[in-house]
């Protein structure tokens, strides 16, 4: 990475230089500037190896859409369709069919069984699996799976990546991208409610997150 | 060729949400230690980390596991302003709760204790789950924030500023708790995936 980017949180955030949540984040100047890192060591990395860059951005643009994230759905989707333009639409379509609500899932823990609870177990049809290729129908089932009921994973998930041709330090890559996009993801949203309460909408009537982001993104 | 996977047929599992310490097995092989590279030793951050397995699979991909690190402990450790130690733990319990992640919960369960001496309201947390009533303003907001945060697709809003703002808040504070259920947003997944817990053999055979 020899171009220095944006910080993406920001970006994603709507956070401008001199905002006042960027002075507050700047007390967390190791955490920002280690968000920003993980996201060039996950997305941007200078030695992707065998997990292209492509596999990168359509795991990130079906993770943003399944958090129903517009302004990081449209970020990602611009990475991907400059990077494998012929996946943007697929991955596109399989989000929008995988759309579902977590974190739900059967718990394992005998004592935990009262709690468990059912949604949507979603994986790519015949059509969108040929589409994608082995690796990224097998990479987005498991996507799905670590996204919206991550206490179901168990070691047969894993299995599945391995017998679609994922190595063990490629399935680590990957579990980390998730999580971590996860995390930033939250990061981004929250800081833009956040922005949103505290600005001149605020003294408004009561709005939805979707409007607040709405209000927000004018500034982007 | 050696199996890539490894599953625990005879483990003795947690029943529930615990305080007490859990071990935790991979399901993937972890870098062995005396193979762990320059580069993926600095990325443990914490030389001590060299003997968990769960850092040491990690290991598998050092800048990712170094930014983590790095990120996690800033969020969780640096002091200087924001909202109290104990009230990010009590984020990062919440979250796990939410999210089903018995391992995380339980350290920081027992973090959220250790910080702040509540050990039965931390154990209320886990025992009723996260609508349990905590005992005061800041604790209920940070657990229901951190809960909002969680869901997918994304639906903290609003309402949710004006709960920790209620509870006294200020951004500052307001923003290491959406970091904290944030960062364990990330942990969880990662805990909950890659491998499982386990019941140090000293308690399971007392049982």
């Amino acid at each position: 990475m020899s171009t220095p980017t944006a910080d993406i949180i920001d970006l994603l955030a709507g956070i401008a230089p001199g905002d006042a949540l960027a002075a507050v984040r700047d007390q967390r100047a190791q955490a920002r500037e280690n968000a920003q890192r993980s996201f060039e060591a996950l997305l941007e990395p200078a030695e992707p190896g065998t997990f292209s860059l492509a596999e990168r951005y359509a795991v990130a643009v079906f993770v943003s859409k399944l958090h129903g994230f517009a302004e990081a759905s449209a970020f990602y989707g611009d990475l991907l369709g400059d990077e494998a333009a012929d996946l943007s639409s697929v991955v596109e379509d399989a989000a929008t069919a995988a759309a579902a609500a977590g974190p739900f899932g059967a718990y394992r823990e005998p004592r935990l069984e009262g709690e468990s609870t059912d949604g949507v177990r979603w994986a790519p049809d015949a059509a969108t699996a040929e589409a994608l290729g082995g690796r990224l129908t097998a990479a987005l089932t498991h996507t799905h799976l670590l996204v919206f009921r991550p206490r179901e994973a168990r070691p047969e998930a894993l299995q599945a990546l391995v017998d679609a041709g994922w190595s063990a330090d490629d399935i680590v890559s990957l579990s980390q991208l998730v999580a971590f996009l996860s995390f930033q993801l939250r990061v981004a949203w929250g800081l833009r409610v956040l922005a949103a309460a505290s600005g001149p909408a605020a003294s408004g009537p009561a709005s939805g997150a979707a409007s607040a982001v709405a209000a927000v993104s004018e500034g982007v | 060729m050696t199996e890539i996977v490894t599953e625990y047929p005879e483990l003795a599992r947690p029943e529930a949400f615990t305080q007490e310490g859990l071990g935790w097995v991979p399901w993937l092989l972890p870098v062995a230690e005396d193979e762990l590279t320059d580069a993926q030793r600095d990325a443990l951050i914490e030389p001590a980390r060299a003997k968990m397995p769960y850092f040491r699979l990690l290991a598998r991909d050092p800048d990712a596991l170094r930014a983590r690190t790095l990120t996690d402990l800033d969020i969780f450790f640096n002091v200087s302003g924001g909202i109290g130690r104990a009230e990010r733990e009590l984020a990062a319990a919440a979250t796990s709760r939410h999210n089903g992640c018995v391992f995380c919960a339980s350290v920081h369960a027992a973090a959220a204790t250790r910080e702040s001496g509540r050990q039965a309201d931390v154990q209320r947390l886990l025992d009723e789950g996260v609508e349990a009533d905590l005992g005061d303003e800041t604790w209920n907001a940070v657990v229901a924030a951190s809960v909002a945060l969680a869901d997918t697709p994304l639906d903290f809003g609003p309402d949710d500023i004006v709960g920790l703002r209620g509870a006294g808040l200020d951004d500052a504070e307001i923003v290491d708790v959406i970091g904290g259920a944030a960062f364990f947003n990330w942990a969880n997944r990662l805990m909950l995936s890659l491998g499982e817990p386990e019941v140090p053999a000293r308690r399971a055979s007392a049982r």
